[in-house]
């Protein structure tokens, strides 16, 4: 009779495995989901900073207008773009500009004096490298998630119930090294 | 760097099996002294493990209040505690609680019970002389041994170091008080010769060897801290660069004690820039600065 056990036992193993196997994928999807909604969360920072900067830069560097005007139309862009390139692409100019912003003010002693400045100075910098971390985090989370969707025998579960690899966020040429030049 | 990780792990754990084997070892070798059976290593459990308790939970606010530490404020340290939010956010634990030290030498350690029960605490000195990204090496060293629960782990090793003491310290004591009791019903028998001679020897070693291995497990983790925290920013030079400077620092620590030395990212006691003898490092907290450098540079 030991074999009609054996038959009845290897489909619950087999389901059981499934199940746990399921849910592990599910927690690791919204693991993804949720480290890709961190790095909006510091985006949103950016944005928020930007005009305060602005404000605080136009008394001093009047010559710098371009500057200003090039942020604040970046800023506008990431924030109404409607694909994932686009809001790249705003992104990338809204740090470049940032970084000259940061630049020209070296050359305006009254404005490096100023501790409203240097405070958003700070911010700004703090945000930035956190949006790097933010998306480090993103791609450790898709590391993992990939690999059980990939790795065998949970790849069977994944293929079955349609859990899908997902992509790398590809870092800007420049990444940790520009950030971290301020003393 | 995930070799080295791997590596760090993989050896802490054998001289956490280690101290344990000592242990259960002399434990058993008291039984049969003494014909307590295991309840001497029990009893001597009880008491080590209850030591180390209270210290695992009410620890991190005695050591905090040693050190003289207050809590960081946004408007005087918006610089670190930015740091420690952005590697929060790299590494996924908890944002820790975060102290500032007044003291010039540069130096920091990490306390607390859990992730969920963390502080970060660094010296006055570590801002004034770090840049950035050196800054975030070293918080990030000090997340990594919130993150691997480096505190637990010594909390755990420090109760079988307790074990092993109290057991030797006891069977020293009987041999001192009631050399004629020893042996019990073996008495007489040449067993119980070699038993006397074995459980001498033990009750002597052993303790030595336990401190020795709870050092080694010790230096073990702050290898690991560093090469977890190189893989949290990304960035191994940053904390080699902190290093450096840390190491080239004229400051000595004030606050620093050897009941807490083991917790500081670099040992507070060590003078800059010399040799460091094989002896020196087998008593040592931490492995010397130097080859910690030389391991970052290898990543």
């Amino acid at each position: 009779m030991s074999w009609v056990w054996v038959l009845v036992a290897i489909p619950v193993v087999l389901l059981l495995y499934g199940i746990l196997e399921f849910n592990r994928l599910v927690r690791h999807r919204n693991r993804v989901n949720n480290s890709w909604s961190g790095i909006d969360v510091q985006l949103k920072r950016r944005y928020d900073l930007i005009p305060n900067l602005v404000e605080a830069v136009r008394g001093y560097a009047t010559h710098e207008r371009r500057l200003f005007e090039e942020v604040t139309e970046a800023r506008t862009r990431a924030i109404a773009a409607g694909t994932v390139q686009d809001q790249a692409a705003a992104e990338t100019d809204i740090t470049r500009n940032l970084r000259q912003l940061f630049a020209v003010a070296e050359d305006y002693p009254d404005l490096k004096a100023n501790q409203n400045f240097l405070a958003l100075q700070e911010e700004l910098t703090a945000t930035e490298s956190k949006i790097a971390f933010a998306r480090q985090f993103y791609n450790d989370q898709v590391m993992k998630y990939n690999t059980i969707t990939q790795q065998f025998p949970s790849l069977i579960v994944a293929r079955l119930a349609s859990f899908i690899p997902r992509e790398f966020f590809e870092a800007e040429e420049e990444s940790r090294g520009a950030v971290a030049v301020q003393p | 760097m995930y070799e080295q990780i791997t590596r760090n792990r993989v050896k802490s754990l054998l001289l956490v099996l280690a101290v344990l084997v000592l242990a259960v070892g002399l434990g058993y070798v008291f039984g049969l002294l003494f014909e307590f059976g295991w309840g001497g290593a029990i009893l001597a459990l009880v008491i080590a493990a209850g030591m180390s308790i209270a210290s695992y939970r009410y620890g991190d606010r005695l050591v905090l209040a040693v050190s003289r530490a207050r809590p960081a404020t946004k408007e005087e340290h918006a610089r670190l505690l930015n740091v420690v939010e952005g590697l929060t956010i790299a590494s996924g634990v908890p944002m820790p609680k975060v102290y500032v030290i007044p003291e010039q030498a540069p130096n920091a350690f990490a306390t607390g019970r859990n992730p969920e029960h963390a502080s970060i605490a660094v010296t006055e000195g570590l801002l004034q002389v770090l840049n950035r990204v050196e800054l975030e090496g070293v918080v990030a060293h000090e997340l990594s041994h919130v993150k691997n629960r480096d505190i637990l782990v010594g909390t755990l090793v420090a109760t079988l170091v307790g074990v092993v003491v109290l057991l030797a310290d006891w069977t020293r004591r009987a041999f001192f008080w009631g050399g004629g009791r020893v042996g019990g019903r073996n008495k007489g028998l040449p067993i119980a010769g070699a038993l006397l001679v074995v459980g001498l020897l033990l009750s002597i070693l052993a303790p030595i060897g336990a401190q020795l291995i709870r050092l080694a497990v010790s230096r073990r983790r702050e290898y690991l801290a560093d090469a977890d925290g190189a893989l949290m920013t990304r960035y191994p030079p940053g904390l080699a660069a902190a290093l450096r400077k840390i190491a080239a620092s004229p400051n000595q620590m004030r606050v620093a004690n050897n009941a807490t030395a083991h917790l500081w990212l670099n040992q507070p006691s060590r003078v800059p820039g010399e040799g460091v003898s094989w002896f020196e490092r087998l008593f040592s907290t931490h492995p010397p600065i130097q080859d910690r450098i030389r391991f970052l540079e290898e990543m």
